[in-house]
């Protein structure tokens, strides 16, 4: 089992979720983040004096995965998050030990 | 008993209405202010502000008012009128005689300017703001409010006292008000220090939102602040509301205008901004100057407080929300244009300034008024600042200053996760 992590663009997250259904996949969870990589920040006035706001405002996107269904998802969410430019984000995966549905107590693969 | 025939009951129902309205003027402050902050303080601000009303208004009943209204001495008041002793029934206030006879009932005239006492004191917050212990603060504009505030305002509003003998103009506190706090904030921030990141920091406001809530209610307050003080509902209060709504109005577009020039942009902080430093400019002259001369004065109020903001970075003075621009230099401002614009056509108890006839005499006044002001009250907030910081630290300590004053000095959250 792995743990996708995407973050994307904000505007974004509806594109990524209604791709990701469509792909079968049935549950994620989506926090909203601040970062930066490559794409810079933006200039904020306030009273004359400018501020250089590194930060940008993000989603995080992050859902359970069965080994098997791994790159379909990646492909997925690649798609659907892509504007072709700068600040797009990035997705990353990892390791899941344990997974359990806590209603049923079913565990594993099985409670994906 | 007073005679019912001096209360013209239209009069008293304006002012009444007024001091509600100046009294609104205080909570409008604390949001302007508290968008401004970082959201770790706001609580801090608001409290500070609020906190004003009450504290403020008590002394103010016990013995600011005595002090600034009483007695016939020409450097300051007596104690004549401790605890409001006799005001509901007190046929004439000292001085208030002749031309000047009141004719709202002598309480309606201790309410009404209490209100302007008590928002005195919290202009000081925004200099100060993010880093200034809570009881500091209190006790700090709990003894101005007693040996600074009343001073100023006999010299000037009182018709006993020496400034206004002299000549000088102040319809609504141009410089009771705002030369008054903007100098005690300057020596305040003197004592207190910059806060600790500061300028480095990027520390915008947290919730533009407010100040603009804040800036609206200021502005509706406002007309009772500036209208009101004709304590007459007439002409010249007319005349204030007309000059006070166009000065703010045309500050305000001066402000952009100059703004988008050195910055590119139109701001909704610059449209609140330029509108305040309008009023500001314009509470001196409210009742003194007609025709055009408000729009003139809103418009140079503008462009001037806007030029003003860069004083703190030149001084390295960290007053955080700009004060000294707004409130020391706008009232400064208008307190000297009123040399220049005061017509007697719009209030013949006024004197004609350079522009109407009456050469360099009232402009000459005008300015021993702003410097007589300003050197008081800084000189004496900064022995005051200076006594309570070496007694009991008037800043709050670095990791409070870090953790944030609504945690450090009120133990809560502003908004909860």
């Amino acid at each position: 089992m792995k743990l996708i992590t995407a973050v994307i663009k904000p505007f974004k997250i509806d594109d990524v979720k209604e791709a990701l259904k469509a792909a079968g996949v049935q549950g994620i969870t989506v926090t909203e983040v601040r970062g930066f990589g490559r794409q810079g920040g933006h200039t904020e006035t306030y009273r004359g004096a400018e501020y250089q706001i590194d930060f940008v405002p993000k989603a995080k996107v992050e859902l359970v995965v069965d080994d098997s269904n791994v790159n379909t998802v990646l492909d997925v969410i690649t798609k659907a998050a892509a504007t072709g430019k700068i600040g797009d984000g990035k997705i990353w995966v990892t390791n899941v030990e344990q997974v359990i549905r806590i209603r049923t107590g079913e565990q594993g693969p099985d409670a994906i | 008993m007073f005679s019912a025939a001096t209360i013209d009951s239209g009069a008293t129902a304006w002012v009444l209405v007024s001091a509600a309205l100046v009294a609104f003027m205080t909570p409008g402050l604390a949001f302007f202010y508290g968008g401004m902050v970082r959201s770790k303080n706001v609580l801090g601000m608001l409290m500070q502000n609020v906190f004003a009303m009450g504290l403020i208004s008590v002394l103010w009943a016990l013995v600011g008012f005595s002090l600034a209204f009483g007695g016939t001495g020409s450097l300051i008041g007596n104690f004549d009128f401790v605890a409001m002793k006799g005001l509901g029934t007190l046929a004439e206030l000292p001085g208030y005689t002749g031309d000047f006879a009141l004719v709202v009932p002598v309480l309606a005239f201790f309410g009404y300017q209490m209100m302007f006492a008590v928002i005195t004191p919290a202009l000081i917050t925004g200099a100060t703001a993010d880093r200034l212990k809570f009881g500091a603060y209190a006790i700090l504009i709990g003894a101005w409010s007693v040996i600074v505030y009343p001073v100023v305002a006999h010299w000037v509003f009182s018709p006993n006292g020496w400034l206004f003998k002299r000549g000088a103009l102040d319809f609504a506190g141009g410089a009771v008000v705002h030369i008054n706090a903007g100098a005690a904030a300057l020596a305040v921030i003197m004592v207190l220090g910059n806060r600790r990141s500061w300028p480095r920091e990027a520390m915008p406001p947290h919730n533009l939102p407010f100040t603009m809530l804040g800036t609206g209610i200021l502005w509706f307050g406002w007309f009772g602040f500036n209208a009101g003080s004709a304590l007459a509902a007439n002409g010249l209060a007319a005349q204030a509301l007309v000059n006070t709504h166009l000065a703010a109005a045309a500050a305000m577009l001066s402000w952009l205008a100059i703004e988008k020039v050195k910055t590119g942009h139109f701001t909704t902080l610059g449209a609140a901004s330029g509108a305040v430093a309008g009023l500001v400019a314009i509470t001196p002259c409210a009742g003194f100057v007609g025709g055009v001369a408000p729009i003139i004065i809103g418009l140079a109020a503008g462009i001037v407080c806007y030029l003003a903001l860069r004083l703190k970075l030149m001084l390295k003075l960290d007053d955080s929300l700009d004060v000294i621009a707004v409130h020391l230099v706008g009232g400064i401002l208008g307190s000297v244009l009123l040399g220049l614009f005061s017509d007697t056509s719009v209030n013949a108890l006024g004197f004609d300034g350079a522009f109407f006839g009456g050469g360099t005499e009232l402009l000459v006044n005008q300015v021993i008024a702003v410097v007589a002001t300003f050197a008081f009250s800084f000189v004496v907030t900064y022995a005051v600042a200076r006594v309570l910081n070496a007694t009991m630290g008037i800043r709050v300590s670095p990791e409070d200053e870090l953790a944030g004053l609504d945690q450090s000095q009120h133990a809560e959250a502003a908004y909860q996760a």
